[in-house]
């Protein structure tokens, strides 16, 4: 769906060189820092942003020229802003409601994402989660089979964020394709079928997050013990490219190809000199660690 | 109550549309204050006080309601469809309410339709508020039919000409430039057109331009027709040609974000 995109403000590329399809009815999350590129790639996906180069096929279509044909089949949720400073939150869904063909029951939405507490105040006045909401609901309301949600749970508490992530959910299993970028992590690993992790304008890893968790299979094994333990003589009885540390007195982490000979091969290791371990977890990769990695742990400007 | 979420995507009927983004401004137009005090209260301050300030301001022969009320009638006509689309549309641009509805199924003919049918509803209002303060205050109209229709398609196609002219301005400029312009053309709009002041009372070399600015035509028009002077084509004209200008510009450079 994108291809080959550049989209340069001046002469920096925002989006540098990316590419990504999109599988129906599946729920993409696009995960990346402040200022990655994200808004810019939705945005341009929606027909607001010409590419520089490259290009964007959303539906079969063009999102400029086609754009008559496309609007009323995507639904658009603006990072910010996005409705009139006076009006109501019920009467902006209403009215975005009303430019549809049959757009979904007003009522049941506002109940369901909890707008019904917005009341008459105008939406300069609602809270940042109330007006995240609404952003929400007027993405959806039209009925469309393809929405873009420009990080749709900022900002949200975590009851709202449970309805934001289970309305997304029961969206992808009515068949609606969902796009939707984010910077947190436990969003896209609890919710996306597919991750695109991009950094400053380029795509830097794609998969599920199984595969993104999973790659390297860098993941440990943690246990403890009585402390002192003969660390070089664990390792030797390990597969080979296995390491292990005590980091604190009585806590093992054991690195490497983690798998079910490994574990054998640990606890035969332990029954030989008579060592009871106290815990033992395997600890996979989150999503998180991957994304640090991927894209750096400094916090850069 | 359960949500169906099966797609079923579809814009409404074009009508529909512009019917609901019509009555959607409308009624934010009639709900915000400042919106209200340069449709409304101030057109009836400049009513009840020009017809009370007589030694100030000299209107030319013939009775001051008479003269005064088409010219307040235009400038009602003016603040709504120029000054107040301009800076709404401004803001509206600012906090992404444009870009939220370039994503809606309501395209731009359909979003300018429903803005001059909101301008049009309010200004209903307008033009019935003054008129009754004016027939209170003595006004006294040429009556019939046709200075009727004549004034109706003039405000018809002032709306037009204003509503685009506010346009190219919003969609142009940033929304605090909007504002300051909006109430700037306000101002060279009301003083350059005479509005309030009959045409007759400027200068002699001048009168020929004002006639073409819209507002002149408008304010010349109206004052013709209510005061049973011959009514010839030219205002129309002039506020046809206006409406064609500015709305292929606008239309043209309006940026929705
Ligand atoms: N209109 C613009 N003019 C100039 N530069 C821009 C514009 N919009 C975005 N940028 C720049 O392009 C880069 C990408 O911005 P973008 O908004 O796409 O990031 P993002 O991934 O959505 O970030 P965030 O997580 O903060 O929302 C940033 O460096 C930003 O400063
Ligand atoms: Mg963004």
């Amino acid at each position: 769906m994108v291809e080959d995109l550049v989209v340069a403000y001046g002469a920096r590329p925002a989006v540098d060189h990316l590419s990504f399809t999109v599988a129906a009815a599946s729920i993409t999350a696009i995960l990346g820092p402040n200022g990655a590129g994200k808004t810019t790639t939705v945005e341009t996906c929606e027909g607001f942003r010409r590419p520089t180069a490259g290009g964007v096929r959303v539906l079969g279509h063009d999102p400029h020229r086609d754009s008559a044909w496309l609007r009323p089949r995507v639904g658009v949720m603006l990072q910010s802003g996005g409705a009139w400073s006076g009006v109501r939150a019920i009467e902006m869904l209403r009215h975005i409601a009303a430019l549809h063909a049959e757009p979904l029951d007003v009522d049941a939405l506002v109940e369901r994402l909890g707008l019904g507490s917005c009341g008459r105040t105008p939406y300069r006045r609602l809270s940042g989660g109330q007006q995240q909401r609404l952003a929400l609901a007027m993405a959806v309301v039209g009925r469309p089979e393809l929405v873009f949600l420009d990080e749709p749970t900022a900002g949200l508490d975590p009851q709202g964020r449970q309805s934001a992530w289970q309305l997304v959910r029961d969206l992808r299993d009515a068949g609606v394709t969902v796009v939707l970028t984010t910077h947190y992590m436990e969003e896209a690993e609890r919710l996306a079928d597919t991750v695109h992790v991009i950094d400053a304008g380029r795509l830097v890893a794609s998969g599920s997050p199984a595969q993104l968790t999973a790659r390297g299979a860098e993941n440990t094994v943690r246990f403890w013990a009585s402390p002192g333990l003969d660390v070089r003589s664990l390792a030797g009885a390990l597969p080979t490219g296995s390491q292990v540390e005590e980091p604190t007195s009585g806590s093992y982490v054991v690195s490497g190809h983690v798998n079910p000979q490994l574990l054998a091969a640990l606890t035969a290791w332990c029954a030989a000199h008579d060592v009871l371990t106290e815990g033992l977890a395997v600890e996979r990769r989150t999503l998180e660690d991957v994304f640090l990695d991927l894209t750096g742990r400094e916090l850069r400007s | 109550m359960s949500l169906i979420l099966t797609p079923a995507p579809g814009a409404a009927p074009l009508p529909a549309m512009v019917a609901a983004q019509a009555g959607m401004e409308a009624r934010l137009l009639l709900r915000n204050g400042e919106q209200l005090l340069l449709a409304v209260v101030i057109p009836l301050l400049v009513l009840v006080g020009g017809q009370q300030a007589g030694d100030l301001l000299d209107l030319g022969p013939g009775r001051r309601i008479d003269i005064l009320t088409p010219g307040v009638m235009s400038l009602a006509v003016l603040s709504t469809s120029f000054t107040s689309v301009a800076i709404s549309t401004g803001f509206e641009r600012r906090y992404g309410l444009l870009k939220r509805l370039g994503a809606s199924p309501l395209s731009r003919p359909a979003l300018l339709a429903g803005k001059v049918g909101a301008v049009l509803m309010v200004e209903v209002l307008q033009l019935g508020l003054i008129s009754v303060v004016a027939a209170a205050l003595g006004w006294q109209p040429h009556g019939g039919v046709r200075p009727v229709l004549f004034v109706v398609a003039l405000v018809i196609t002032g709306t037009l000409a204003f509503v685009a002219l506010g346009l190219l301005m919003a969609g142009t400029l940033r929304a605090e430039t909007t504002l300051a312009a909006a109430n700037l053309g306000y101002l060279l709009l009301l003083g350059g057109g005479g509005v309030v002041v009959p045409l007759h009372r400027y200068p002699d070399g001048l009168q020929p331009l004002m006639e073409l600015l819209p507002s002149g035509a408008l304010a010349e028009g109206t004052r013709d027709a209510f005061g049973g002077a011959a009514l010839g084509p030219g205002p129309l004209v002039v506020l046809v040609v206006w409406a064609l200008v500015a709305g292929a510009l606008t239309v043209r450079t309006f940026r929705w974000e």
